[in-house]
C-alpha cells in the first residue's frame, strides 16, 4: 500500500471508465444504462480511493505530500511529478466528490449521445484532479488547458439555446489568459532552470521580473475565476452549460483560479503580490458590490446564481491577497464551501428545469405548496450562500473579512456591504420561487423531490452544515501548509525591506 | 570523385534510378500501369527510407555541395514519410475521380529526389538545383487534371509565382557569391565573419525571398490558397505536407550553414515574415468556406509558427522548428486524410458546412476530425500544443517577447476558425453523411491521429530526436 501511487491512480481512474465507455459502441435502451452505471461506478470508486489519500495525509507536514515523479521531457526539464499538500488535497477530495453528483444529476436530464457525454465528463475529472495534483507547472498547464476540451463540447452539445456563442466565448476567453500565462511559465523556467514547483517556490524571481511574471499569471487565473471584468464569459456559460456542466463549472472549474493564486501568485512573486495589492482589492470589491447588483436585477435563476457566484469569488481574491492568515484561510475554506453551496444550488435549479423545461424566476412561485422537501433543501442552500452563521458559507466569509479588515477597514467595510447584496438578492430569488400563491397552471402538478434528487441533495445538506459547524474539519488539513506559505511570503517582503534599508543605509 | 562518398547519396540516387525505370513501365504500358507504378513508388520510397534508417553515415559529398548530417537524416525521411503518405492516399482517389494518370507518382518522386537533394545541399548550386528539380515537379502536378480550368489555374499560377521566386534567389545567390567569392556555405560562412558588406545583405534577402515562397511565408504566400483550393485534394495534400518540410529544412540549413555569422541580419527578416505568417493565417482563414483554402491559411499561420523558433537562433530554437515540421506533417496528413474522405454518393465535396453533424453521421472520424482541430489549435496535450511550446520556449529564451506575445495571440485567433470546425462537427445538426473511406485513408488517419493524441506519452523521446538533429548545427 505505501508504494501504491495513488495520486496517479486517481487521477487516471476515470480515463479508464471513459475508456470502458468508449468500448461500448452499440446505441440501444440497454447499452445507454450500462454507460449511465459505468460512469456512476467509475466516479464513486474513484471518490472512495481518493479518499485515501486524506487518510494519508499528514496534517501536521507543510510540504508536498505523495510525491511522485518521473522525468518526462528532459529538453524542457519537464517532469511527470504529482503530490498534495494542505491547500491541494481538498480540492482533489471536492473534486471525485461532486463527480457522482454530477452523474446522477445527468440521469435522466440528458437524453441525447449519452455515452459522448460520459466520456467528455470522465475525461474532465481526470484533467481537474490533475490540475490540483501537478507538482510540475508545464504538467499543471497541461492538466489546465486541456479541460477545455471537454467543456467546451459539454456546453455546445449539450446546452442551451445559445449555447455556440456562450462556448465559443468561454473557450477563447480562457485561452486568451492562459496562453500569456504559458510564456511567463517559459521565462520561469529560463530564469530558473526548472518546472518544477516545489523548485520554483523555493527560487526567488528578480523584483521588476516578478510584476511581469504575475501579471501574466493574474491574466490566466483573473479570467478563470472570474475576477470583474472579465467575468462576463462566465454567466453565458452557466447559463446555456447542462445542470452538470454549470456545477462542474462553478464548484471545480472556477477554484482553478483561486488555486493558481494560492499556488503561484502569491508565494512565488510575493513582491509582485505585495505591489498589486491593492489592485487585487479594488477589482475584488467591485466585482462583490457590483455583480451583487447586477444578480438582483436576474431574470433567470441560473444567471442569478452565477452572479452570485463572481461575487462570492470576489471574497477569494480578497482573502487570498491580504496574505494573512485568516485572508488566506478562509479564502480556501470559501472556495470549498462555494464548491458545495453553488453546486447545491445549480442541482435544485436543475430539478426544476427538468420539470418545466424553463429558467425564468417568473415561471415559478409557490413551489412550497407542492414541494415542501425542495423547498427546505433550497432553503438551506440559499442561506448558506448568504452566509448565515451555521452554514459553510458564513466561515469562509466571516474569515476573509477578518483578513481584509487587518490589512484596510475600507476594503472589509466595502466587501461587507456585499453581504448585505447577497441577502437581498438570495432571498428574494427564494420569495419568488418558492413562496407566494401557486397560481400557475402549469406548477400545480408538479412533483416533489423524487429518490434520484433527494441522494443528490441531502448529503449536500448534511456537508454543508457540518463544515458550517465544525469548520476544522478543513483547517485542520490546511494549517500546515499556509502557515509555510504565509511565512515565507512574509519572509520575502521582509527580506527586500531589509536589502532596501542596507542600501540606504 | 572518391566512390565510397556515393553511399551518402544513395537515396537520391535510388530514387533517379527508380523514377526513370518506373517512367520506362509507364510509357511502355500505358494509362493501365497506373496502380503498379504508383505502388512501386511508394515502394521506392519506402526503401530509400530503409536505407537512411539502416545505413548510418555522415559526412560531405561532391566536393562538398552535398552533405549528409543527423539533421539531413531526419528531414529526409520526414519527407520521404510525406510523399509516400500522400501517393498512398492519391489512390483511391484516382480510382473515382479518373485521375489515373501513372505520371503522377512518378513526378512525385521525382519532387521527391528534388527535397532530398534540397535538405542536403550545402552549396549555392546544389541547392538551386534541387529547388528547381523540385518545383518544376510540383509546377507540373499542380495542373495534372488538365481538362478543370480550377487545376491549370492553379498550376500556372503557381508556375509564374515560382519562377519568379526562383529568379530572385539565384540573384541572392550570385550577389553572395560576388560579394564573398564562394557558393559553398561553409566558404560563405567562413568568408563572412569579419566583416559584411552591404551588398551581401542584399543577397541574403533576396535569398531568403525566395525560400519564403516556398515555405509560403506571408508576404510570399500569395500563390498558397488559390493552388491548395484548384489542385486535385490528393495533390493539395503532398503539398501542404513534404515540400514545407524540405523547404523549411533549406531555410535552417541556409541561415544556420551559411549565414550563421550574420544572425543578426537574418534574425529581424524571419522575425517579421514570422509575424506577419501568423497574423494572415489567423485572421485570413476565418472567412474561408472551402475547406482546402481554410487549411492553406492554416498552413501559412503554421509555417509562422516554425519560423518563430528559427527567429530565435538558437540550437532550442532549430529543435523546436524540427519537432514543429514532424508534428505538422502528422496533422496535415492526417487531416487531409479527412478532407479526402468527404465524399458523399455524388462526388467530392470540400465546403467546411459539408462537415455538419459528422458527429452523428461518422463518429470516428469526427472524433480524429476533432483531435487534428483542437491539435492545430494549439490546445494541449494534443501534439499541436508541443510544437508551439517549443519554438515559443526558444523565442523566449532569445528575449523575443515582442515576437512571443504576439504569436500566442495569433494562436488564439487561429483557435477560433478551427474550433468554428469543431462546432459543426458536433453542434449542428447531420448532413447526408459521407460514403464509407478508402481503406488507406484508414490507416492513415488511426496513425496520424494516433500520434497526435498519444504524442505526450513519445514526448520525451521526440523531443531527444528533434534536439540530436538541431545539434548538427551547433557544435
Amino acid at each position: 500500500m505505501a508504494d501504491l501511487p495513488i495520486l496517479t491512480v486517481v487521477t487516471f481512474l476515470p480515463l479508464v471508465g471513459a475508456l470502458i465507455i468508449f468500448l461500448i459502441w452499440e446505441d440501444s435502451e440497454v447499452a445507454r444504462r450500462n454507460v449511465r452505471y459505468v460512469a456512476l461506478f467509475t466516479t464513486i470508486v474513484t471518490f472512495l480511493v481518493s479518499l485515501g489519500i486524506w487518510y494519508r495525509f499528514d496534517n501536521a507536514q507543510s510540504g508536498f505530500q505523495m510525491v511522485e515523479k518521473t522525468d518526462w521531457i528532459q529538453q524542457g526539464g519537464i517532469a511527470y511529478h504529482m503530490g498534495v499538500d494542505g491547500i491541494s488535497m481538498l480540492f482533489v477530495i471536492l473534486t471525485t466528490f461532486l463527480m457522482p453528483f454530477c452523474v446522477l444529476a445527468s440521469w435522466e436530464s440528458v437524453k441525447n449521445r449519452i455515452r459522448e457525454y460520459m466520456i467528455a465528463f470522465l475525461i474532465l475529472e481526470t484533467l481537474m484532479i490533475g490540475v490540483f495534483c501537478a507538482l510540475d507547472i508545464v504538467l499543471f498547464y497541461v492538466f489546465f488547458e486541456a479541460g477545455l476540451i471537454p467543456m467546451f463540447l459539454i456546453i455546445g452539445v449539450w446546452g442551451g439555446a445559445r449555447r455556440v456563442y456562450a462556448s465559443l466565448k468561454f473557450f477563447l476567453y480562457t485561452l486568451l489568459g492562459s496562453v500569456l500565462m504559458l510564456l511567463a511559465i517559459m521565462a520561469m523556467y529560463w530564469q530558473a532552470g526548472t518546472t518544477d514547483i516545489p523548485t520554483l517556490l523555493a527560487y526567488q524571481f528578480p523584483t521588476n521580473m516578478q510584476t511581469w511574471l504575475w501579471v501574466a499569471f493574474f491574466a490566466s487565473f483573473a479570467v478563470k475565476m472570474p475576477m470583474w471584468p472579465v467575468h462576463t464569459w462566465l454567466p453565458d456559460a452557466h447559463v446555456e452549460a447542462p445542470t452538470a456542466g454549470s456545477v462542474i463549472l462553478a464548484a471545480i472549474l472556477l477554484k482553478m483560479g483561486g488555486y493558481g493564486f494560492l499556488r503561484f501568485s502569491l508565494p512565488m512573486f510575493p513582491l509582485a503580490s505585495a505591489d498589486l495589492q491593492y489592485f487585487v482589492f479594488t477589482l475584488s470589491v467591485i466585482a462583490i458590490i457590483y455583480t451583487s447588483l447586477v444578480a438582483l436585477m436576474q431574470e433567470d435563476i441560473k444567471k442569478l446564481i452565477a452572479y452570485s457566484s463572481v461575487a462570492h469569488m470576489g471574497y477569494v481574491t480578497m482573502g487570498i491577497f491580504t496574505a494573512n492568515i485568516h485572508g488566506v484561510q478562509g479564502a480556501i475554506f470559501q472556495m470549498l464551501a462555494h464548491g458545495l453551496v453553488s453546486g447545491a444550488l445549480f442541482l435544485c435549479v436543475g430539478v426544476v428545469y427538468d420539470r418545466m423545461h424553463t429558467r425564468e424566476i417568473a415561471a415559478y412561485g409557490g413551489l412550497v405548496n407542492n414541494m415542501p422537501k425542495y423547498a427546505v433543501a433550497f432553503l438551506i442552500f440559499t442561506m448558506a450562500n448568504v452566509g448565515l452563521p451555521g452554514t459553510a458559507g458564513f466561515v469562509g466569509e466571516f474569515l476573509t473579512l477578518l483578513g481584509a479588515f487587518q490589512t484596510n477597514t475600507w476594503v472589509a467595510f466595502g466587501a461587507t456591504t456585499g453581504v448585505v447584496l447577497s441577502a437581498a438578492y438570495a432571498l428574494w430569488l427564494y420569495r419568488r420561487v418558492v413562496f407566494g400563491a401557486l397560481d400557475k397552471e402549469a406548477l400545480k402538478s408538479i412533483l416533489d423531490l423524487n429518490s434520484r434528487e433527494k441522494a443528490l441533495l441531502y448529503p449536500l445538506i448534511v456537508l454543508v452544515i457540518f463544515f458550517g459547524v465544525y469548520p476544522s474539519a478543513v483547517f485542520d488539513v490546511t494549517q500546515a501548509s499556509v502557515d509555510n506559505l504565509i511565512n515565507n511570503y512574509q519572509a520575502a517582503i521582509e527580506g527586500t525591506v531589509k536589502a532596501a534599508q542596507a542600501v540606504s543605509n | 570523385m572518391d566512390i565510397p562518398n556515393l553511399a551518402l547519396a544513395m537515396p537520391e540516387l535510388l530514387l533517379a534510378g527508380g523514377s526513370m525505370i518506373l517512367l520506362m513501365i509507364g510509357v511502355y504500358s500505358g494509362e493501365s500501369s497506373t496502380r503498379v507504378v504508383t505502388g512501386l513508388s511508394v515502394a521506392l520510397i519506402i526503401l530509400a527510407g530503409v536505407w537512411l534508417v539502416w545505413v548510418p553515415g555522415t559526412g560531405e559529398a561532391f566536393h562538398g555541395a552535398f552533405v549528409m548530417d543527423p539533421f539531413a537524416r531526419l528531414m529526409k525521411i520526414l519527407v520521404l514519410i510525406g510523399s509516400s503518405v500522400a501517393i498512398a492516399m492519391s489512390v483511391g482517389f484516382a480510382r473515382l475521380e479518373n485521375f489515373d494518370r501513372f505520371e503522377y507518382p512518378i513526378l512525385v518522386v521525382l519532387a521527391t529526389l528534388g527535397m532530398l537533394l534540397m535538405v542536403s545541399a550545402n552549396d549555392m548550386i546544389a541547392l538551386y538545383l534541387g529547388l528547381e528539380l523540385q518545383a518544376l515537379s510540383l509546377y507540373v502536378v499542380a495542373a495534372i487534371n488538365r481538362d478543370s480550368l480550377r487545376s491549370t489555374e492553379a498550376g500556372l499560377k503557381y508556375f509564374v509565382l515560382g519562377a519568379l521566386s526562383s529568379g530572385m534567389l539565384l540573384y541572392g545567390a550570385s550577389l553572395v557569391y560576388g560579394f564573398t567569392g564562394h557558393t559553398g556555405f561553409d566558404g560563405i560562412s567562413a568568408a563572412i565573419v569579419d566583416e559584411r558588406s552591404l551588398g551581401l545583405v542584399f543577397g541574403l534577402v533576396f535569398i531568403l525571398a525566395g525560400l519564403a515562397f516556398k515555405v509560403s511565408a506571408v508576404p510570399f504566400h500569395m500563390w498558397t490558397p488559390d493552388v491548395y483550393e484548384g489542385a486535385p485534394t490528393p495533390v493539395t495534400a503532398f503539398f501542404a505536407a513534404a515540400p514545407k518540410v524540405a523547404a523549411m529544412a533549406l531555410l535552417v540549413r541556409v541561415v544556420h550553414g551559411a549565414f550563421e555569422p550574420a544572425v543578426s541580419d537574418w534574425q529581424q527578416i524571419i522575425t517579421f515574415i514570422s509575424i506577419a505568417s501568423m497574423g494572415l493565417g489567423a485572421f485570413a482563414a476565418i472567412g474561408q468556406n472551402n475547406i482546402k483554402r481554410l487549411m492553406a491559411y492554416s498552413s501559412i499561420g503554421h509555417i509562422g509558427f516554425a519560423l518563430v523558433g528559427l527567429a530565435s537562433g538558437s540550437e532550442e530554437g532549430v529543435s523546436g522548428v524540427v519537432l514543429y515540421m514532424i508534428i505538422y506533417m502528422a496533422m496535415t496528413l492526417g487531416t487531409f486524410a479527412c478532407i479526402l474522405a468527404m465524399r458523399r454518393v455524388d462526388g467530392m465535396v470540400e465546403e467546411i458546412n459539408d462537415l455538419a453533424g459528422l458527429s452523428r453521421t461518422n463518429p470516428m472520424l469526427a472524433l480524429v476530425l476533432t483531435a487534428f482541430m483542437f491539435s492545430l489549435a494549439g490546445i494541449p496535450p494534443l501534439a499541436g500544443f508541443w510544437a508551439k511550446y517549443f519554438v515559443f520556449l526558444a523565442a523566449i529564451q532569445a528575449e523575443l517577447y515582442i515576437l512571443s506575445v504576439i504569436g500566442v495571440l495569433a494562436s488564439v485567433v487561429g483557435a477560433y476558425y478551427y474550433l468554428r470546425i469543431v462546432k459543426l462537427i458536433w453542434f449542428d445538426e447531420p448532413e447526408q453523411g459521407f460514403v464509407p473511406m478508402a481503406s488507406e485513408l484508414k490507416i492513415v488517419l488511426v496513425g496520424s491521429g494516433l500520434f497526435t493524441i498519444f504524442y505526450v506519452v513519445i514526448a520525451g523521446p521526440m523531443s531527444t530526436i528533434a534536439t540530436a538533429a538541431a545539434r548538427t548545427f551547433f557544435n
